[in-house]
């Protein structure tokens, strides 16, 4: 998606965010140091962040300030965090949340 | 990472109460600390933005002055830095947070609101988000939400954020109505929405006041009734407001493509064949808000269900206290209202906090009753009224709920 460089009345963003690379499932990307994962994720157009543990159904950002928990994913190092609220970092390697085999049910992955 | 001090009040949440409280405490002299789980400090402020007689009220600059008045007062600032339990102990609280625990004589719970969903088909698609995931995410971030999107529900705070992103550029198809589910209810009715709107029942921050109102002449020139409304819906500032439009579903395979609308009565039924799909890359949810108090609870604060105020509040009275010693709220945990009435409370709970402590003088009860008048006037005069009936409410309430002594564990309904 767009970037809003000059916000027509918020202005400018006060403080520049450096440029870094992360990768995410492998592929690499560029993103600001410090934004969100979620939104650095959303700049390139990548929605999906999660596959559902049980279903495997795509799952992406929903409330983007912590509350939902939608947009859980890994990041190496770190486990599982929430991308909404997790800054960016130089290097990150990011993968999306995934679908988990059901212990209960029986249920093994594909 | 424990400090051998306890500090003399610990807030939870940097937003507009969370910070003012700061500000007020730490100018008369208690320490201070505020941690919040976003990366930056100023809440749901950071986001918002309207119109208010030719100039942009704009919440980033008034987070930005009280982040100033923090530093300079040496208040303790930690953003990033989740609270995952809250615990008394003797006679200090203690908070597990995601960095290690801290301590506190007081606690001022400031934590906000969150958003009611509203689910329907396909809503859990890449692409579909909260309303205020899109606020957060054009205004905040600088990232666009999508190119093109249509906002399901009427109520002023999708009002608010559909002008907001309009204004950040970003392309909106229009705002339509929920169509009825097990959770939507009545509000899906066109009827309802219009009495929403009009009486602007409860939820959202900003220009409540002013949009309700733009809404309410435009209405009215369509005729109040819903059926009078043209079935293409009216613009109010160019975004077409739909209230005779439902979704139905919201289509895609990995991620939103489409929205299936349908045209319906009066009543909310959907008048058959008028489905069809409107094209659009993302979807904003707006379902009001709630006050957001899984602490005060995890604390041990007795509840109390209160339509008005959003939903379920932690007991309190008119000066910001829980019935939990040491335990205080400020700000939309209380209620859902507005930033600057968030900011008065903040101002007030600290001013009662201080007086608790034995700090103000013999003053001190002057000082509390002034913040509290300080409270009533803010909320009297705000544009935006989140709901018109609210300082009755309130009164009822803190009649009600509000006169509970501090020993005795059991809270009794009075009167």
């Amino acid at each position: 998606m767009d970037r809003i460089e000059n916000h027509p009345i918020l202005g400018p963003r006060k403080t520049k965010r450096e440029p870094v690379d992360f990768t995410f499932n492998g592929e690499q990307w560029a993103g600001l140091k410090g934004e969100p994962i979620a939104a650095a994720l959303l700049a390139v157009g990548i929605r999906t962040l999660r596959r559902h543990e049980e279903s495997g159904s795509p799952r992406g950002l929903y409330c983007a300030i912590g509350h939902c928990m939608e947009c859980r994913l890994n990041v190496q190092g770190k486990g599982t965090v929430r991308a909404c609220l997790t800054p960016l970092e130089a290097g990150m390697c990011i993968s999306e949340g995934e679908r988990l085999p059901n212990e209960i049910t029986g249920r093994r992955l594909p | 990472m424990t400090p051998a001090i306890p500090f003399d009040l610990l807030i939870v949440g940097a937003g507009p109460a969370g910070m003012s409280a700061a500000v007020e405490a730490a100018s008369r002299g208690l320490s201070a600390a505020v941690v919040d789980e976003f990366p930056e400090p100023g809440g749901r402020m950071l986001g918002q933005f309207h119109e208010e007689k030719g100039h942009w009220w704009v919440g980033r600059q008034v987070a930005e002055q009280l982040l100033d008045k923090c530093s300079a007062l040496g208040v303790k600032l930690r953003c990033g830095v989740s609270v995952h339990s809250i615990l008394r102990s003797g006679a200090v609280w203690v908070l597990k947070t995601s960095e290690g625990s801290m301590q506190a004589r007081n606690v001022l719970l400031a934590t906000g609101s969150a958003e009611v969903p509203h689910p329907l088909p396909g809503w859990t698609l890449p692409g579909v988000m909260s309303i205020g995931a899109a606020q957060v995410m054009a205004n905040v971030h600088y990232v666009k939400p999508g190119r093109r999107g249509l906002i399901i529900g009427v109520n002023v705070l999708a009002m608010a954020i559909s002008r907001e992103l309009s204004v950040s550029g970003v392309s909106i198809a229009g705002i339509v109505l929920p169509g009825f589910g097990p959770i939507t209810g009545k509000e899906a009715s066109p009827k309802e929405s219009l009495k929403e709107l009009m009486g602007l029942a409860h939820l959202a921050p900003s220009p409540l006041m002013r949009i309700g109102g733009k809404a309410a002449n435009a209405l009215g020139m369509a005729g109040f009734v819903s059926r009078f409304i043209p079935r293409s819906g009216i613009k109010i500032w160019d975004i077409p407001l739909r209230l005779r439009t439902v979704a139905v579903s919201i289509n895609g395979r990995s991620q939103v493509q489409s929205v299936t609308l349908a045209d319906v009565n009066g009543e909310g039924a959907v008048i058959p064949g008028s489905q069809r799909e409107e094209l659009v890359d993302f979807v904003a949810i707006a379902g009001g808000l709630y006050p957001l108090a899984e602490l005060a609870s995890v604390a041990g604060c007795p509840f109390v269900y209160a339509e008005e105020l959003g939903g379920h509040v932690p007991v309190h009275d008119e000066q910001m206290r829980t019935p939990v010693e040491g335990l205080y709220v400020a700000g939309n945990i209380t209620g859902i209202e507005s930033a600057l009435v968030a900011m008065a409370q903040g101002r007030l709970a600290a001013a009662t906090i201080c007086g608790d402590t034995g700090l103000l003088d013999q003053h001190h009860d002057h000082e509390v009753q002034e913040a509290m008048q300080d409270v009533r006037r803010v909320r009297a005069s705000a544009l935006i009224q989140f709901r018109p009936g609210i300082q009755e409410a309130r009164d009822q309430f803190y009649r009600k709920w509000g006169s509970f002594q501090r020993d005795g564990q059991e809270i009794k309904e009075e009167g």
